[in-house]
């Protein structure tokens, strides 16, 4: 009996005993896992989503709500043409191998990325630098050739951290940052797993020990693994049917937040039918993009006519140029001499929102005379080297999640095929005017112009269903930049 | 075809017959009429339960459920069918040449099908798809290669008994050639355990089909098919388990009903074999 007793009060004190400490240690789920873990040579939203802020830091950077604040530099000065970014540099920050952070660091980063061999993927960040000047280890001055209305913003997104010369050759597979949590491991196909930044500058601040970001591709595993409790974030989760759940359930924190992602189905617009304005205009007055969220996504999501986010102040509404009316897209179709039906295909990757949208646009095209196959895709290896490489498909669906990004389709040799110098002119003006209110109306006469002349068809903002247990403090409900920002992340008790 | 005249009937043949019956005239009817065009979306009637909308309800498109069955079953024959027959067709002569010459050929193209046995189907379903490109084509060949030893195996035991007997020996001191010997004497009394095969086979392919569909490598969307009708239902599960039921139930009793069809035809044209299993 005693003994008995005893094996039921030790039981009890195990299962009680975790209730004392905190936990230290967090596991965020992920749909996609990266292809590689350096944000300055590669596209893939997935590599920000490990490394921004955790790994790596820039000058400046991104919090919660959009906004830039200081990181890497302690403060800035800008000359009063607006030519001239003099950065003060933190003092006393090493690098994950030991090394110490100075000027020459965030020269090397930058001039690496803007060298005409670099495969970073935002370069306009840096197109307008003229010169980098270190005047001594504490001091980085940067001459632009034109102005830039975004620099400092821009500096802050992952393509723009600090990487070391040692190092900066083998971050794809062996990261190497000042951030608060250094790389341990990666189990292709499975984990990625970070470890606390013993050095780290600001150590006080952070509160976790270990970060493990899990990728599970599966709706139904995803929340699985939530409700077994074998991943404790999921910041994006895949299946929007099974969030309204989680929202009922106290042990979850369920928060339906804003993304900066666009979902447009792009088309190849070099190729015919696609290079016709009237067979895009067809297509786009097809699409009932109510009807699309609603089956798609469950009804979360917004609505877009252009390719802009909701959450930019300079955001203009233009779901209503080219509004739903499958009358208007036959008349359209037959006078592009399409009238008796028109075939094409679609690659559409496996993510639940992409291959859902795909099968819904193709039956709202069937109603106008258009038949469109679905071709299944990976994303994203097989996608970036068949639709964003080589350019080979008719339509396209993805999600694109960088803030501020329409200047895309001013890029030449972007997958969309896109040309049009009237645009290129204006995005090139935006970008160089400083002054708020100027700039916003360039960014909205942009809109206009693709919303009018649909190089890809603009379907809706992509929402931030996150969810995690509700004992975590500190998880973003928006995400202004792509970004799993764990660095202020605690557990309650 | 005196033999299947003289039919035994028993309960698992009616049965089996009937509901095979069910499934081909479901699979049939549905090229001529469905209650709904299958891929027609009706959002504003998505996840509708059975009754409310269509007779089973609606997906989460709005697509009626029924018709989506319907197709659905005609999709599963239409891969299970020619799948089966291709590699019955390989298989059976390569079972019947082993049984007529023996010795090495006979040990060559046994050890072989050993090794494509090994393969499960959705695996050689998975090379042939990076081969010729997932979709159809790819299920029906990725079945077929894995029906071809099951068939070689069947044939090959039932006709070494057949080339045992008495007038297959006259036939062959007459200086009959083996293949005459295996197309007119061997194959008329091999054919009925191949029919029975035929149909435990079909039980087979369709259950492959729904798997390799669930998995995204058969039927392409938006062409409705019972393996990805369950793989869609999945994450609704709570809120519509009707979208997973129907495909479930669909596809269990087309296999059963293709099960006791093979044991009832077993059964009615063999009586020695009874009980025997007939799977492979």
């Amino acid at each position: 009996m005693s003994k008995r007793f005893l094996a039921a009060a030790l039981l009890l004190s195990v299962s009680f005993a975790p209730a004392y400490a905190a936990k230290t240690s967090l596991v965020v789920g992920m749909p996609i896992e990266p292809p590689g873990l350096d944000p300055t040579v590669a596209a893939p939203v997935a590599i920000r989503e490990v490394t921004w802020a955790n790994l790596y830091e820039g000058l400046v950077r991104i919090d919660r709500n959009g906004k830039v604040q200081p990181l890497l530099a302690k403060s800035w000065e800008i000359s009063p043409d607006g030519l001239t970014y003099t950065f003060r540099l933190q003092e006393g920050v090493k690098f994950h191998d030991g090394t110490t952070f100075d000027s020459a660091d965030v020269k090397f980063a930058f001039d690496r990325a803007r060298a005409p061999t670099s495969t970073n993927a935002q370069k306009q960040i840096f197109a307008p630098i003229d010169a980098i000047e270190t005047p001594d280890p504490q001091t980085v001055v940067i001459k632009l050739k034109e102005t830039s209305g975004n620099f400092l913003y821009y500096l802050g997104w992952g393509d723009a951290v600090i990487v070391a010369p040692e190092t900066a050759e083998n971050n794809k597979a062996n990261p190497v940052g000042t951030g608060p949590f250094k790389f341990k491991s990666w189990t292709r196909g499975d984990r990625v797993e970070l470890t606390r930044n013993p050095d780290y500058w600001q150590k006080d601040k952070i509160k976790l020990d270990s970060v493990t970001f899990r990728f599970i591709s599966d709706a139904q595993a995803q929340v699985a693994a939530l409700r077994a409790g074998d991943v404790d974030a999921f910041p994006n989760l895949g299946a929007p049917e099974l969030f309204t759940e989680f929202q009922k359930d106290k042990r979850f924190s369920a928060v339906a937040g804003n993304t900066e992602g666009e979902i447009v189905a792009g088309m190849n617009n070099a190729k015919k039918p696609f290079d016709d304005v009237r067979v895009r205009r067809a297509l786009m007055h097809a699409i009932d993009r109510k009807a699309l969220i609603e089956g798609a996504y469950s009804g979360f999501g917004q609505p877009i006519g252009s390719f802009f986010s909701p959450n930019n102040p300079a955001f203009v509404d233009m779901t209503s140029v080219i509004p739903y009316d499958t009358a208007k897209a036959k008349a359209l179709l037959a006078e592009a001499g399409y009238g008796n039906g028109l075939s094409i295909t679609i690659k559409s990757p496996q993510m639940a929102y992409a291959s859902r949208s795909a099968e819904l646009i193709a039956a709202m095209l069937s109603e106008v005379g258009v038949d469109m196959k679905i071709i299944p895709t990976e994303f994203p290896a097989k996608w970036i080297e068949e639709v964003f490489k080589n350019k080979d498909y008719d339509v396209t669906i993805v999600a694109h999640t960088e803030p501020l990004d329409i200047d895309i389709f001013a890029r030449d040799n972007y997958y969309f095929n896109y040309k049009n110098d009237k645009f290129k002119a204006l995005i090139a003006e935006a970008a160089k005017t400083t002054d708020e209110k100027a700039r916003y109306a360039k960014y909205a006469e942009a809109q206009k112009i693709l919303a009018e002349d649909v190089p890809a068809l603009f379907l809706f903002q992509l929402p931030k269903l996150g969810v995690w247990n509700a004992k975590l403090k500190g998880m973003w409900e928006n995400s202004p930049v792509p970004a799993n920002d764990v660095t202020e992340v605690s557990w309650t008790e | 075809m005196r033999r299947l005249m003289r039919l035994r009937w028993n309960s698992a043949l009616i049965v089996g017959g009937i509901l095979t019956a069910i499934l081909i005239a479901t699979a049939l009817l549905s090229l001529v009429w469905t209650p709904e065009v299958p891929t027609r979306v009706r959002i504003a009637l998505r996840l509708k339960a059975p009754l409310e909308a269509g007779l089973l309800g609606t997906d989460h498109f709005g697509r009626d459920v029924t018709s989506l069955l319907m197709v659905g079953a005609w999709n599963s024959l239409a891969i299970a069918w020619p799948a089966v027959l291709l590699g019955a067709a390989i298989g059976t002569a390569i079972g019947c040449a082993a049984a007529a010459w023996k010795g090495i050929a006979d040990e060559i193209a046994m050890r072989v099908s050993d090794v494509v046995f090994a393969f499960p189907a959705v695996l050689s379903a998975i090379m042939i798809g990076a081969l010729v490109g997932s979709g159809p084509l790819a299920a029906i060949l990725a079945i077929a290669v894995f029906n071809i030893p099951v068939f070689a195996r069947v044939t090959r035991g039932v006709a070494l008994q057949v080339w045992t007997l008495d007038y297959i020996a006259a036939a062959r001191a007459l200086g009959k050639h083996p293949l005459r010997i295996t197309w007119e004497d061997v194959m008329p009394n091999i054919a009925g355990a191949l029919i029975v095969q035929v149909t435990i086979q079909l039980a087979l392919a369709i259950l492959t089909e729904a798997g390799l569909s669930y998995l995204g490598l058969g039927v392409r969307p938006p062409n409705p098919s019972w393996g990805r009708m369950l793989s869609d239902a999945q994450t609704y599960l709570s809120r519509a388990p009707h979208l997973a039921i129907a495909p479930g139930i669909a596809i269990a009793l087309s296999v059963l009903g293709l099960n006791l069809l093979g044991d009832g035809l077993r059964d009615a044209l063999d009586p020695t074999l009874r009980g025997r299993s007939t799977t492979a």
